[in-house]
């Protein structure tokens, strides 16, 4: 039952603060248009579009009927899958199972987002409970603090700890031509930095990115014809948890931690520091990169400073993660998880041009809403 | 394709204002009527797919406010924004892809709750449309005109699609509107855009529905007949409204024809017994059957003048009383395939259709009836 | 201690965001020619031909960018419309009964969704009336710099 799924090609955009040379249905058909020419394929080759973003960013109902020309899907099937900041990852995962299901060969998957149009923060905060959480809740960043400030309660890690997290990504995307910010910043800038909500600084934090990516799946029949390297499905998987943000136990994300097992038991992974060559993690701030990598089981609680200093997670480092420069260098968040999964599969089909790591097995992970995870594992071989 | 089938249905009360429940109590009321109508337990339930939409919501990630009564904590889930025959279908392939037996999918609806001239309003791009000030029931008055120009239909063909219909609803114990009406109730109904009167349109509802899919091993075990599925489609026609002649309907045949394939349906007329089709407003229901290949273009009304798609007739159309008689928005397509379902296994009481063995089930998004999804099952 | 409610509360609020939407380079020059010129231009596709209004930057159908621009009339045929009765504050710019319609411009090849005005007699309009455009004293380069259609002939 069911036919394997690899993924052929990926475009995207140049991610900008402000987009102001293009409309929306336009930035989502520069991705599309890219990605059609990476792949050699043209728009009649396409059997189904799966597109998502979040409405409220750019206040329009119903995108996908909305967006059909610029998503090449005139005359065509397209739904809409949209998750919060996990979008992109559900799209992916959604696109997977299209085509998995043998109903279509060729899916593409469109994530965007252009957050220059409105109030990103204003946004998010309607995504609270209007009874019980909305009139104190003031956002991503805040929450996010929360967790930051539990974490180091529980194991004495610094804003210096997570600031070698932000070094790192924002150094690598130097290497991503694709990349919104691409500027280094050393670890007494991130301390220096404006104070947002304690202990996260603006360098600490993700930007706000006008910005379209489409990655196209295809059938394992027609994938080899399309790529060398297909980067094939071996896993997808998604938890979530809580609806009330009084309910989250900020010690642990657990959502990761049962989204990664299921994962790694779907592609066979017993070991995930040795078996796992390359990682795009879904981290929409620099704490997140100590902490759930641990929850993703890379190390013990409390661990993860020290992968960070010793450089294991560098480019060059044993287990690299963020390539691409990650969430901190980039964030249109419709898009944003969806591009963990492009640039995870850039880099098994071996496109990945100089943030290239040497990558058999790579891992692509979600997250958004109230501590929701997915996890998506690419590799050379099917399963 | 591999056989897939609904094993289990449910559905809230459809009504003009359910001040009572949130939407996690009606998405949790119609997961467990769906549960145990189909003798299934949360646990065997393997995934979920929520339907819900930001703007209809008030919320961003609407999702967030019915995952857990979907029971869906700790499983993998998703979400599609879109009408309820598109989350179901994405719940379909969820299965036959292999990584799930079966698929919990679940919409709800509380239009009540905010202003659908503003909330439709938004659907339009706002560069160039939005200004101008059109929403659903608007840019519907555009498309009756030109249907009915074009084709030489008149507003009292679609009077009879709204009797027939709310006629109907009285055998249905969910649906919101059920009443008697004549031509003259409609024709004097106070107009809205015209040629659309108020007993051309559906209602504001509340409500929820919820099916369950399964995969054959699991359905043959199923405590009811399963409604297996033989066909889908879907397709988009362009966006803007003058981009294409609103009278035609390029979208729903693509879709039909697709789903018919699949089918090994031919006559779509003489080899369906009963239709649930998403009929927002009465001439709707026209353009649908045409689209969807019952008949010749403009040749719809005259099928139902002749009683051919009343309850008893030889293609009985929406005997659930369809969506002008309950409109709970994203929900309406799910109770579409819920409604054939329980048709399909005798257990629609008084709205039965007798001998149903083939059914459609149709939902629709974006406006105008830009997007179609089309299902054929069968017993 | 409360043991079970009376009523059910309800609690009212809004969602107020801000947009500022991009219009791109194509909806720009657009809006520029009918703000500062009372002019309507489209966009032609190389491979299929049509003349899209509003004009749009890429054609949907055959996928390419349009990067030829075409000047219509501002006359053209009432393809459909409709007599609005409800009034909705927030979304009418006319007081009901008003007049929406679909009009296909001379030379274009899509419809322009607005508003027809100065309608003394709703009877006389019709499907296939002949339209023509009329334009603000005001213009701030937005969709509405159109007053309205008004019929002619």
């Amino acid at each position: 039952m069911g036919q394997r799924v690899g993924i052929v090609g990926v475009g995207q955009t140049h991610h900008r603060s402000r987009r102001k040379d293009v409309n929306g249905i336009e930035l989502i058909n520069e991705a599309v248009q890219r990605a059609l020419e990476e792949t050699g394929l043209t728009r009649d080759d396409i059997d189904a579009v799966v597109i998502g973003n979040m409405d409220h960013f750019e206040g329009i109902n119903y995108v996908d009927m909305w967006s059909v020309e610029g998503a090449g899907a005139i005359m065509k099937p397209i739904m809409k899958v949209t998750t919060g900041g996990t979008t992109g990852s559900s799209v992916a995962i959604s696109a997977y199972h299209h085509v998995a299901s043998g109903l279509f060969d060729v899916v593409l998957a469109i994530g965007w987002e252009k957050n220059s149009e409105s109030d990103t923060t204003g946004g998010i905060i309607t995504c609270s409970d209007p009874i019980w959480d909305r009139d104190y809740y003031a956002g991503a960043i805040p929450s996010l603090a929360v967790e930051a400030s539990a974490y180091m309660k529980a194991y004495g890690v610094t804003e210096k700890d997570a600031a070698r997290v932000s070094v790192r990504d924002r150094k690598n995307a130097l290497r991503n031509p694709f990349a919104h910010l691409r500027r280094e910043v050393t670890v007494e800038e991130v301390l220096s930095s404006p104070m947002l909500s304690y202990p996260i600084k603006l360098l600490d934090i993700c930007p706000r990115t006008d910005g379209a990516a489409a990655v196209v799946f295809a059938s394992e029949s027609v994938a080899p014809k399309l790529t060398r390297q297909p980067a094939w499905v071996n896993a997808t998987s998604v938890s979530h948890s809580y609806t009330y943000f009084g309910d989250i136990d900020y010690t642990s994300i657990s959502s990761l931690e049962i989204a990664s097992k299921d994962a790694y038991q779907q592609a066979g992974i017993t070991d995930p520091f040795r078996q796992i060559d390359v990682i795009e993690l879904y981290q929409p701030y620099s704490f997140a990169g100590l902490k759930w990598i641990e929850a993703l089981g890379l190390c013990e609680p409390g661990e993860a400073p020290q992968l960070v200093w010793d450089g294991v997670t560098d480019l060059e480092g044993e287990l690299p993660i963020n390539p691409s420069g990650g969430v901190l260098s980039t964030n249109c968040i419709g898009a944003t998880a969806l591009l963990r999964v492009g640039e995870a599969a850039l880099q098994i089909m071996g496109k990945a041009g100089e943030r290239q790591v040497d990558a058999k097995v790579a891992v692509a992970t979600g997250f958004g809403g109230c501590y929701w995870s997915d996890v998506m594992i690419l590799g050379k071989e099917p399963r | 394709m591999e056989r897939v089938a609904i094993i289990g249905v449910g559905q809230t009360k459809y009504e003009r204002q359910k001040t009572e429940d949130s939407f996690a109590d009606l998405v949790y009321e119609a997961t467990t009527k769906a549960m145990a109508d189909a003798e299934i337990t949360i646990e065997e339930i393997d995934n979920v797919v929520t339907i819900s939409n930001d703007f209809w919501d008030g919320r961003t990630i609407s999702s967030m406010a019915v995952m857990d009564a979907a029971g869906a904590a700790n499983k993998n889930a998703s979400t599609v924004e879109g009408d309820g025959t598109f989350g179901a279908l994405y719940g379909l392939m969820r299965i036959l892809s292999g990584s799930y037996r079966t698929t919990l999918v679940v919409a709800h609806s509380k239009s009540s709750m905010g202003s659908l001239p503003i909330i439709t309003n938004s659907m339009f791009d706002p560069i160039y449309y939005r200004s101008v000030g059109l929403d659903g029931i608007s840019s519907a008055g555009l498309q009756a005109r030109r249907y009915m120009d074009k084709y030489l239909v008149t507003e009292e063909d679609c009077a009879l699609v709204s009797i027939k219909n709310h006629h109907n609803a009285k055998a249905n114990p969910y649906a919101q509107l059920a009443t008697e009406l004549t031509v003259e109730d409609v024709m004097s109904s106070r107009a809205l855009a015209e040629p659309i009167k108020l007993w051309d349109a559906s209602p504001i509802s509340d409500g929820a529905a919820a099916i369950i899919l399964a995969c054959e091993n699991r359905a043959k075990k199923s405590a009811k007949k399963p409604a297996w599925v033989k066909g889908v489609g879907y397709c988009a026609d362009a966006y803007y409204l003058g981009d294409r002649d609103l009278a035609e309907m390029d979208a729903l045949s693509t879709a039909a024809k697709k789903a018919y394939s699949m089918a090994g349906i031919t006559e779509p007329f003489k080899e369906i017994d009963v239709v649930e089709l998403y009929d927002a407003f009465s001439y709707q229901e026209l353009m649908w059957m045409e689209g969807l290949g019952f008949c010749d273009r403009g040749k719809a009304a005259k099928l139902v003048q002749e009683g051919v798609t009343q309850r008893q007739g030889s293609l009985a159309v929406n005997p659930s009383g369809g969506v002008l008689s309950a409109h709970p928005v994203l929900t309406a397509g799910l109770a579409r395939l819920a409604e054939t379902a329980l048709q399909l296994r005798g257990e629609a009481e008084e709205r039965q259709v007798e001998g149903a063995k083939t059914a459609l089930a149709h939902g629709m998004n974006g406006s105008c009836g830009q997007g179609h999804c089309v299902w054929v099952l069968s017993q | 201690m409360v043991q079970q409610a009376e009523s059910y509360k309800v609690l009212s609020g809004r969602i107020k965001l801000p947009y500022q939407w991009t219009v791109g380079a194509t909806g720009s020059k657009f809006f520029t020619e009918l703000r500062d010129h009372k002019k309507i231009w489209g966009t032609k596709c190389p491979e299929c031909k049509k003349v899209f209004v509003p004009p749009r930057k890429t054609c949907g159908t055959c996928f390419v960018d349009m990067g030829e621009w075409v000047e219509l009339r501002p006359t053209g045929r009432l393809e459909t419309f409709t007599v609005v009765h409800y009034h909705e504050p927030a979304l009418h710019g006319m007081e009901p009964p008003f007049v929406y319609g679909i009009i296909k411009l001379d030379g274009a090849d899509t419809g322009i969704a607005h508003y027809i005005g100065e309608v003394k007699d709703l009877e006389s309009v019709k499907s296939g009336s002949r339209v023509e455009a009329v334009f603000r004293e005001q213009r701030e380069g937005s969709i509405l710099d159109i007053k309205y259609f008004r019929l002619i002939g």
